[in-house]
């Protein structure tokens, strides 16, 4: 949890917005940063965190949270949070043709084109356990995390299947449960004519879906090495006002945070 | 498993665990040829070349996947790619080379040789070539202070550097290169296996198992029970997305298997990610028509390199180039375990191939800027150099 972040989005653990569509994006840079912050964030926060991890391992996500300061085996063993294992369980899918209960979430791998059925079976499944009886624990809302989008993309799933599965993951979780759902999607250049299915696609349709977008990119005046790039944050305003509010920081990581600074007040320069 | 420097507990804990486990209290399980990165406490092993060791942040992280894009005659990049076997050989890990044009017996026996620190006990073993004391050639005439000091050992049988110089101009032994283990898969002597309901085409679907059964047989996923030295698998795999490979990635603008690379590089992460072992993949880029498919790419792989030769551009006579062979950029450097990266302090590298030596360098230096004070003459330097880069003029 980066508490300079906290301040610039208005939130902290104890109060937040719900039913909260955040889309976390980047083109050419990495933004897998915000999703560590958002994971420490909801699991602080007490609530149900449904993660799906297509493309690191867990240990990776356990190291970067324990630097945070949550332990997301704990967070694991006492139900509060459920990884979907993306990398181990794909082998099994692919190379083994393994078809049992249990890659289920999985089958895109097998048939790309019948769509993400079985990943938001999974999705529903894990976030309307409330109440299990278990240890009478009772968890906040539940959240949707989901690193990354685009990589289904990589393995032959289209633009439309994705924004289906997305629209049934906001109705269920944003909608209906009052839960909040963070999505990172990574693009590539703009190419004008050239990908009908390409993730710029894919990320224009989830900016038009969510409430929340925040787009990391690059420096516009190229590389630095105590700046690593700029951050913009785009509310959607519901209500009176019009227009919708637009900023833009430069951030740079640490080893323990990351800290977001207006535009040429980093350190290096002042 | 990768990174397996929590020690033996156990098998089962092995199997239950998945990779990058942080380094804790107990002790180092020490593999020949590794050793944990300053940072975040990866196991890294050498590339072959320490120069570029140094510029992807000390080695590569065990478990993680390396890709080349290739320069446009495949020279430099395929020299790469025998350095990471040559070193493989030399710390004792077992290897495993898949090709589609060259088989993989040719590419082993181009292997350059490393060269061996203890120059004198080289001499004194071959004999005749140096004239040498008649009656006793052992005996010192300058240093005999050290005539009683044990020979330095000069095989390289279980070399615990990190990092090793080759000589280009020879080849490895021999003895040498049969010592390490080394598995092959040459795509032109597979028999296609049909593989109706997989999404991958045959050829990369039929590498898979095999690097998955070379895993799973030695024991690199933690299977075997803990009698077994522990050892690093080196996968080398060539030319990736190639014609030959089957695959229409590189020829055609909209190709029918667009997702097989990428699924392929995506399920080779995952294996690589639970078990010890390093993959080197190389790609010829530049026939890709389509950015958008190798910007996925590059995102697929956690270390990311790409070559650019000056041979046949109108590069190769320009004054500021003409100490380099070629230009070195790096795509993507990986975050494993921690937030932040390894970030160099500049992008902009060149390359040259020596005779016992593949160089990086520096081509320009970055501007001043920095958290850190910085020394003045070395700032007046700076500064000069830029001027006399931009001016045309070669460096000092």
């Amino acid at each position: 949890m980066f508490p300079e972040l906290n301040s610039i989005l208005n939130s902290t653990p104890d109060s937040f917005k719900s039913s909260d569509f955040i889309l976390v994006s980047d083109r050419r840079a990495d933004a897998s940063f915000l999703i560590h912050h958002h994971l420490s964030f909801y699991l602080r926060a007490g609530c149900k965190v449904c993660f799906l991890g297509l493309v690191q391992s867990f240990s990776h996500y356990s190291a970067v949270g324990q630097r945070l300061g949550v332990s997301l085996a704990q967070a694991r063993e006492k139900g509060q949070l459920v990884f979907l294992e993306g990398l181990k369980n794909s082998i099994g899918v692919i190379l083994q043709e393994d078809t049992s209960q249990e890659t289920q979430p999985l089958s895109y791998l097998r048939t790309p084109g019948a769509g993400l059925e079985g990943l938001f079976r999974f999705v529903e499944s894990s976030v309307r356990q409330s109440g299990d009886g278990d240890a009478g624990e009772s968890w906040g809302p539940p959240v949707l995390l989901i690193d990354d989008l685009s990589v289904l993309l990589s393995l032959g799933v289209s633009v439309g299947a994705i924004l289906d599965f997305t629209l049934y993951c906001k109705a269920t979780v944003c909608s209906e449960l009052q839960g909040n759902m963070v999505i990172l999607v990574r693009c590539e250049e703009e190419d004008a004519d050239d990908d009908e299915e390409g993730s710029n696609l894919l990320q224009r349709g989830l900016v038009h879906q969510c409430n929340l977008a925040l787009h990391v990119e690059g420096l516009p005046t190229g590389y630095c090495r105590d700046i690593h790039g700029q951050m913009e944050v785009w509310w959607r305003q519901e209500g009176e006002t019009i227009c919708n509010r637009r900023k833009i920081f430069h951030f740079k990581v640490h080893d323990k945070g990351a800290s977001f600074f207006a535009r040429g007040t980093s350190s290096a320069v002042l | 498993m990768a990174a397996p420097v929590r020690g033996m507990i156990g098998s089962t804990s092995i199997g239950n665990t998945t990779s990058f486990q942080k380094k804790t209290r107990s002790k180092l399980v020490s593999i020949p040829g590794t050793r944990p990165s300053v940072q975040n406490g990866q196991l890294l092993v050498s590339s072959g070349v320490s120069s570029l060791d140094y510029v992807i942040g000390g080695g590569l992280a065990v478990g993680t996947l390396l890709l080349v894009e290739e320069d446009h005659y495949d020279s430099y990049s395929r020299m790469l790619l025998k350095y990471f076997l040559a070193e493989g050989v030399v710390c004792g890990h077992e290897l495993f080379l898949a090709s589609a044009r060259d088989h993989p017996d040719d590419i082993m026996q181009e292997l350059p040789s490393p060269i061996v620190d203890d120059v004198a006990g080289m001499k004194i073993s071959e004999g005749q070539s140096q004239p040498s004391d008649p009656e006793n050639p052992d005996t010192m005439k300058i240093a005999w202070r050290y005539q009683n000091q044990p020979k330095v050992q000069t095989a390289l049988a279980s070399s615990v550097r990190f990092g090793h110089y080759y000589d280009v101009s020879k080849t490895m032994e021999p003895e040498l290169r049969q010592a390490a283990k080394c598995h092959s898969f040459y795509q032109l002597q597979e028999t296609p296996v049909v593989t109706a309901s997989s999404p991958l085409p045959s050829p990369y679907h039929s590498l898979l198992k095999s690097i998955q059964t070379v895993i799973r047989k030695e024991g690199f996923d933690g299977s075997t029970p803990q009698s077994k030295v522990r050892n690093v698998l080196r996968l080398g795999l060539h030319s990736l997305g190639s014609v030959l490979w089957g695959d229409d990635v590189c020829c055609k603008d909209n190709p029918a298997h667009c997702h097989a690379l990428t699924t392929f590089l995506y399920i080779l992460r995952g294996l690589l990610r639970t078990s010890l072992s390093v993959a080197m993949v190389t790609v010829p880029s530049h026939l890709t028509q389509n950015r958008a498919v190798m910007g996925r790419i590059i995102r697929l792989s956690d270390t990311a390199i790409a070559l650019e030769s000056f041979k046949g551009s109108e590069k190769e006579t320009n004054p500021l180039y003409k100490d380099y062979h070629g230009l070195l950029h790096v795509r993507q450097l990986p975050r494993l375990n921690c937030l932040s990266c390894e970030v160099p302090d500049t992008k902009d590298l060149a390359f040259k191939l020596k005779r016992k030596q593949f160089t990086i360098e520096r081509l320009h230096l970055p501007p001043d800027l920095s958290e850190t004070l910085v020394d003045v003459q070395m700032g007046f330097t700076v500064t000069c150099r830029i001027l006399e880069m931009s001016q045309g003029r070669a460096p000092l």
